[in-house]
C-alpha cells in the first residue's frame, strides 16, 4: 500500500518554494535570529544558498555591548540565553554583512532591534536603500531592559510600532512576536491590522536557572530566554493559533531540531520555519531540515507545501 | 571549505590520571592535522537533553598517529556523560577551534608555561613544542597529575595549596620561591590565577598570553555567548567585546579586561 505512494521517479522534484509578502523563498527554511550571526561562521560548513533565507542576528542603529557573562546556560532539552542583543550597529552591518550574504543565492532577512520607536525607525530607514529582501522586527527580546519585549506585550504597542515601521519600510516587514503573552492571537492580529506582511513566532520564553551549589543565578542577567526542543510544543500550539487568526504568513520556530519538527510547524499552519538552537548542536542542522522536508515530500508524493500547510484543523 | 572538521572520533585510550580527571586519546586525523597547542574541540553529547557541545582543550596533538589527547575534569552533566564513553567508543567532535598559542612569540626568549588546576593539560603540547629556554609552573589544589609528563620536556616546578607538593601556595608563590626569571608567560587556569599573572607580568614588564574560558554555545564565533571585555573596540564585534571561542581563547593580557 505504502509503496504505491513512494515515488521512484527521480525526476519528481517537489516545489518547496514559499512566499513571504512579495518575496519568494526557494524553500521554507531560514535561521532563527541570533543563532546564526550573519552566516559567515556557518558558511565554513555549507553553501548558504541551500537555505530559503538567512535571518541575521538583530542589528540596532548603534553598536550594542550586550549583557555581562555568563550569557548562556544549558537546561534540560533547552538552553537559556541572555546575550542582550550585542551587535555591531547598522553601519558596519551594511558595509560588511549584507555584501557577504549577497554572494549567496539565498534571501536576506535582517532582524532589527531597538530601544525606542526612533531606534527601530532609523534602522528601517537605513535599510531602505540596502540590497536586502525582508526585515524582521524584534519586539520580543526578553533580555534587554528597554525596548524589545516592551513593544511586544501590548497589542496597542504592537500596532503602533508596526504601523510606524510600515510607513518607512521599503521591504516587506515581519513582526517577531513574543510567547510571553496571554493570547498570541491578539498580538498577531494587531500586527496584521497595522499592515505587517508576516509574523514570526515564537521568540524565547523568559526563564531562570539557579546554581544550587553556589546559591546564585547562573546567568549574570538573572533571567534569559529559553529555547530548544523544550519549548517546541508551546511554539507549535502558538503557531497553530496565530495561523488560524491571521491571513498573513506565519514563520514558525521554537525548538526545531529536524525535518519532522519543521513539518509539525507547517502542518500547524506555518508558511516558513526557522532553525535556531539546533545550529549549536549541529552546524548543518538547518540544511538537514531542508533536505528532510524534501525527502518527506518525495516519499509522500507532495508536490507543493500548500498540500500540507495547516492540514490539521 | 574550512580547517574545522566535524567528525566521529574513536577513543583509542582512556585513563584517569587523578580523582575525577579523565584522559582520552581520540583518533581524528583531520583534526590532528590542523590542530595547534592551546586550541580546543567541541564534544557533542549524543543525548537530546544536552544540546550544547562541551568545549575541551587539547592536551596533546600527534599528527603522525592522527590523534589528539584531551584531559578534563568531570564537572557536570556533560563531562560526566563524556567520561562514560569507553575505549573503542566514538565521540562526535568538531575542531580544531580557537586561535591557540603562538609559539613564535617565544622565539629567543625565556618562557614560563603556567597551568593551574584543570588549566594544566592545555599547556602540555605547548611546553613540548617550545624551542627556547623554558620552565613549567604547575599549580595544584592537592592531588598532582601530568607533572611527570611535563618533566620529560624541561624544568617543571609545582605549587600546591596544601603544601604537600612543591611550594605551598599558588604559582606566583612558586615563581618567587624558585627565583624564576623569564621574558614571556603562557598560562591557562582559573580567573584569580590569571589575574595574578597579569598583575605579575605588568609589574615585571613581561609579555603574557593567557587562555580564557567562558560558557560557550556555538564554538565558532556566531552566537556571541562567550565574550570577554576588550580594552579596545574589537574590529569584528565593533564593541568592547572579543569572542573567546573564535578570537581566543588565547589573548595578550594587555588586550582584555579580566
Amino acid at each position: 500500500m505504502e509503496l504505491k505512494n513512494n515515488v521512484s521517479d527521480a525526476s519528481f522534484m517537489p516545489d518547496m518554494s514559499v512566499n513571504i509578502g512579495s518575496v519568494r523563498l526557494d524553500n521554507p527554511v531560514t535561521t532563527a535570529s541570533g543563532t546564526f550571526g550573519s552566516g559567515a561562521e556557518y558558511s565554513q560548513f555549507f553553501d548558504l544558498s541551500r537555505l530559503g533565507a538567512v535571518t541575521t542576528k538583530g542589528v540596532a542603529n548603534i553598536p550594542w555591548e550586550g549583557n555581562p557573562t555568563p550569557r548562556i546556560a544549558e537546561t534540560y532539552g533547552g538552553m537559556l540565553n541572555a546575550v542582550g542583543l550585542q551587535n555591531p550597529g547598522i553601519d558596519l552591518f551594511c558595509k560588511r554583512d549584507i555584501p557577504f550574504l549577497r554572494r549567496f543565492k539565498t534571501k536576506i532577512i535582517v532582524n532589527v532591534c531597538g530601544k525606542s520607536t526612533e531606534d527601530y525607525l532609523s534602522v528601517v530607514e537605513r535599510l531602505a536603500d540596502e540590497d536586502i529582501d525582508l526585515m524582521e522586527i524584534n519586539i520580543s527580546c526578553p533580555n534587554v531592559k528597554e525596548g524589545g519585549i516592551a513593544f511586544g506585550q501590548d497589542p496597542k504597542a504592537v500596532e503602533a510600532i508596526t504601523a510606524a515601521i510600515k510607513k518607512v519600510a521599503k521591504q516587506p516587514v515581519i513582526m517577531k512576536l513574543s510567547p510571553n503573552v496571554t493570547d498570541i492571537t491578539v498580538m498577531a492580529k494587531a500586527a496584521e491590522a497595522a499592515g505587517a506582511d508576516a509574523v514570526s513566532l515564537i521568540n524565547t520564553l523568559t526563564g531562570m536557572k539557579i546554581d544550587v551549589d553556589r546559591r546564585r543565578f547562573v546567568l549574570a542577567n538573572k533571567t534569559g530566554g529559553l529555547s530548544g526542543p523544550a519549548i517546541k510544543p508551546v511554539a507549535v500550539r502558538m503557531v497553530y493559533q496565530a495561523a488560524n487568526a491571521v491571513k498573513i504568513p506565519v514563520i514558525g520556530m521554537g525548538g526545531i531540531m529536524n525535518a519532522y519538527d519543521a513539518l509539525e510547524f507547517i502542518m500547524a499552519g506555518a508558511t516558513a520555519v526557522a532553525v535556531g538552537t539546533a545550529n549549536f548542536t549541529d552546524p548543518l542542522a538547518s540544511v538537514k531540515v531542508v533536505d528532510g522536508i524534501r525527502d518527506y515530500m518525495i516519499k509522500n508524493n507532495i508536490r507543493s507545501l500548500d498540500e500540507i500547510r495547516g492540514c490539521v484543523r | 571549505m574550512s580547517d574545522i572538521t566535524k567528525t566521529g572520533a574513536i577513543i583509542v585510550e582512556k585513563t584517569s590520571p587523578a580523582t575525577g580527571i579523565i584522559s582520552m586519546v581520540l583518533k581524528c586525523p583531520q583534526v590532528a592535522k590542523e590542530a595547534k597547542p592551546g586550541q580546543f574541540i567541541n564534544i557533542y553529547c549524543n543525548e537530546s537533553s544536552m544540546l550544547l557541545p562541551r568545549p575541551i582543550s587539547l592536551c596533546e596533538i600527534d599528527q603522525e598517529e592522527g590523534t589528539v589527547r584531551i584531559v578534563f575534569r568531570i564537572a557536570g552533566k556533560g563531562t560526566g556523560y563524556i567520561s562514560h564513553s569507553e575505549k573503542g567508543d566514538s565521540l562526535e567532535i568538531m575542531g580544531p577551534l580557537g586561535n591557540g598559542f603562538d609559539l613564535d612569540k617565544a622565539k629567543d626568549k625565556r618562557a614560563l608555561v603556567i597551568g593551574g588546576g584543570i588549566g594544566i593539560p592545555p599547556m602540555l603540547e605547548l611546553f613540548k613544542r617550545l624551542n627556547c629556554e623554558k620552565c613549567a609552573v604547575l599549580g595544584y589544589r592537592d592531588e598532582i597529575f601530568l607533572k611527570e609528563e611535563f618533566d620529560k620536556y624541561g624544568r617543571c616546578e609545582v605549587s600546591s595549596e596544601d603544601g604537600m607538593h612543591g611550594t605551598k601556595g599558588n604559582v606566583i608563590d612558586a615563581i618567587k620561591a624558585e627565583g624564576l626569571e623569564a621574558d614571556i608567560i603562557f598560562a591557562c587556569g582559573p580567573m584569580p590565577m590569571l589575574k595574578g599573572i597579569a598583575a605579575y607580568a605588568g609589574e615585571k614588564g613581561m609579555d603574557a598570553y593567557i587562555s580564557l574560558e567562558e560558557r560557550m554555545a556555538c564554538g565558532i564565533g556566531a552566537c556571541l555567548a562567550c565574550v570577554c571585555r576588550s580594552k579596545e573596540t574589537d574590529h569584528h564585534t565593533n564593541v568592547h567585546n572579543k569572542r573567546i571561542c573564535k578570537d581566543g581563547p588565547v589573548f595578550d593580557y594587555r588586550e582584555v579586561e579580566l
